[in-house]
């Protein structure tokens, strides 16, 4: 019943159909982005999101901006250089020892009073855990329409924002507008557009605004930050190689085959959902709906079946190689390349060619 | 203690099949299931029972049918059942679905006790928006810890509680005030299962249902179709891939075989072999 996914909306409902825009929401011009900070260095899917929203901008003859929280002025400064090369003509800089570190709290209120200031029409966001905690609160205090997770954005001719996103799983696709209210908001994943051409020396204009929160009044705190580098937690999102194993592998001991293959190839690796139900691995390995979503520019999958959630994690890959006995696995209909072999005794061999066809390069080099 | 968990009654998505012309989802037949994400947040409700006691309620929006996935809830240990049904809500999207739950809870805080937790699953597997959760502590100004993967401690005296956040390059240890609101990431953990006795019990167990102006919703255009800014003008079912697997028919040796495959590998990506040498590199020297 809920969200955003109703394959039919019935005629006739009141926000259903564009009306004349309401006179407080006039004023609302120009595309925004916020950008994503955490421990100093921008997330990549805000300038990916800059480069989508230039030319959302140049469609609607507006201007873009870039929006920037945090508490070093100095690091403020080259993140709003960095959105000028990347295609921003604006950036709003809110720096306050308050906003240090991400949290819903002070993120929200000051994302919230420079929106109301300075009134953008589109609004987007990083489908980040950071971004879509943000965007759900945002738009809920100003209870305004939000898209999750956006695989594409266009202006129809009405000048709307069209927001497509998956839906059911990856099942569906569906086109969302929010007609009638604004900002019109929107959050994309990592990786889904492309990175924008940088621009060297392209500026613009910095507009500083003072943020109107108090440490003190602040009641959640940040007692530590444990960063990724310093555990073995998977960083398979950004992982350019994944190798995964799957119930086909038979036993947790086969599974040692799938990391020995990672650990030749500089990859990751990670697994089915039924691995994690079975101990093999870790949850935070688990790729597909319920786990990651990967978007490596190769995916080796051995002894996986290629059920729809899994599939719908690994679609983004540039190129997925499929190795498993059953010449009819589903895996074979959205794999590149495929072998029908036993992985268990064809890991080990890749592993061994591998490193001796990388071996062979680096000295040829 | 009170606990509330929001669950929501999904299609299983494993079993979906579109409608070849109409691009429509066919639901008829399709079993539905508690989502995945909300039954980390109930066995995390119940494992807070264990340890300090309290009582959990379930809240659950939806069809009549819904109450199935409410008796699953009370089989697994939830205390109370609370439905939340009305033909004024369907067709709402998450800010219609945050204003109607957040009624619900306040309608539940008065009855029972105010909730000290909130929780709800990170995301639902049909609509995946992850917005509910955070749109229902926006309204009802509770402290929001999303992406949670660990409760550290929770002091029901001092009214604190300390969790482990997942952010995007690290966890974050956080602690705040209660009451919160708090959406789980999956656990490594299995869910319950429940014992005959309390499958029994929950069999006769009564369900409390609620409608729009039960819980004082008075202005029904914040609900449902009418209540939702967002509206879905097009559905339609992604192009397949035209072609499928090219497949590598190698003989001989598994070596020869691991050689066509790589052969294969970077015919189709040359970049790809630049990449995994300079990572091998790093590994290898
Ligand atoms: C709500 C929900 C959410 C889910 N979320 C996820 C998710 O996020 N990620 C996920 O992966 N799954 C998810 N699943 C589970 C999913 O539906 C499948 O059950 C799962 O992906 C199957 O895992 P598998 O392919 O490893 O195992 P299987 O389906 O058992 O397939 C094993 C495969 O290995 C092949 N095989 C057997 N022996 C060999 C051999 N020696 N060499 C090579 N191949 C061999 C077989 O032919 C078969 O294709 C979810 C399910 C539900 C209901």
């Amino acid at each position: 019943m809920a969200d955003a996914a109703k394959p039919a909306p019935a005629k006739g409902g009141r926000a259903n159909t564009k009306k004349e825009l309401p006179e407080h929401f006039k004023a609302y011009k120009h595309v925004w982005v916020a950008v994503e900070i955490e421990h100093g260095s921008v997330h990549s899917v805000s300038f990916e999101l800059l480069g989508e929203g230039r030319k959302l901008a140049d469609k609607r003859g507006v201007e873009l901006a870039a929006v920037l929280m945090g508490d070093d002025r100095e690091a403020l400064g080259q993140a709003a250089q960095d959105c000028f090369e990347y295609g921003a003509d604006c950036v709003y800089i809110a720096c306050d020892p308050a906003l240090k570190h991400y949290r819903n709290e002070t993120s929200t209120q000051v994302l919230t009073d420079i929106v109301n200031t300075y009134q953008p029409e589109i609004l987007l966001l990083g489908a980040t855990n950071l971004g879509r905690d943000l965007a759900g609160s945002v738009a809920t205090t100003l209870k305004t329409g939000l898209t999750a997770d956006s695989t594409e954005l266009a202006i129809d001719e009405d000048g709307s924002l069209a927001a497509t996103r998956p839906t059911f799983g990856g099942s569906l696709l569906c086109t969302i507008f929010t007609l009638n209210f604004r900002p019109q908001m929107a959050t994309v994943r990592p990786r889904v557009m492309a990175m924008p051409e940088r621009e060297e020396g392209r500026s613009g204009r910095i507009v500083e605004f003072a943020p109107n929160i108090v440490e003190d009044d602040v009641v959640t705190k940040v007692l530590d930050f444990i960063d990724d580098r310093d555990s073995d937690t998977a960083a398979l999102p950004y992982a350019d190689v994944v190798v995964a194993g799957g119930l086909g592998l038979g036993s947790v001991e086969n599974f040692q085959l799938v990391k020995e293959l990672a650990a030749v190839l500089g990859a990751e690796y990670g697994g089915s959902r039924p691995l994690v139900q079975k101990d093999w691995i870790t949850s935070d390995r688990q790729i597909g709906q319920t786990g990651k979503t990967i978007r490596p520019r190769l995916y080796i999958a051995a002894g996986i079946s290629g059920a729809i959630q899994h599939r719908v994690g690994v679609e983004g890959a540039d190129l997925i190689l499929a190795i498993n006995t059953d010449p009819n696995a589903p895996i074979f209909e959205f794999a590149h390349l495929g072998i029908v072999a036993d992985a268990v005794t064809l890991l080990p061999a890749l592993t061994q060619a591998f490193a001796r066809r990388l071996r062979v390069t680096r000295m040829a080099s | 203690m009170h606990i509330v968990v929001c669950i929501k009654q999904v299609p299983d998505s494993a079993q979906i099949r579109v409608h070849p012309v109409t691009n429509t989802i066919m639901r008829q037949g399709v079993p539905t299931i508690i989502n995945p994400y909300d039954l980390f947040a109930l066995e995390e409700a119940l494992r807070l029972k264990d340890r300090l006691g309290a009582t959990v309620t379930a809240l659950c929006m939806g069809p009549p049918t819904a109450s199935e996935s409410l008796r699953k809830a009370l089989t697994f240990g939830a205390d109370r059942a609370v439905l939340l049904t009305d033909r004024y809500f369907a067709g709402s999207d998450t800010l219609a679905t945050s204003y109607a739950l957040s009624m619900a809870l306040t309608k539940i805080g008065e009855e029972f006790g105010t909730p000290e937790i909130v929780f709800t699953g990170k995301q639902t597997i049909d609509g995946d928006t992850a917005q509910v959760g955070p749109g229902i502590a926006s309204r009802l100004k509770l402290n929001q810890l999303t992406y949670i993967s660990k409760i550290v401690a929770t002091d029901l005296e001092a009214g604190r509680i300390t969790v482990e956040r997942r952010a995007e390059t690290g966890t974050q240890v956080l602690a705040t005030r209660l009451p919160v609101l708090i959406t789980m990431l999956e656990a490594t953990n299995e869910m319950r299962r429940g014992t005959i006795a309390q499958a029994l019990e929950a069999a006769r167990a009564e369900i409390i249902t609620w409608n729009a102006s039960d819980v004082g919703i008075e202005d029904l255009t914040r609900c449902g179709l009418r209540g939702s800014p967002t509206i879905v003008k097009k559905v339609f079912a992604p192009t397949a891939r035209s072609e499928a697997a090219e497949m590598i028919a190698a003989e001989g040796t598994m070596d020869a075989k691991a050689r066509a495959v790589i052969d294969a590998i970077f015919a189709r990506a040359p970049g790809v072999e630049d990449d995994l040498t300079a990572q091998a590199l790093h590994h290898y020297v």
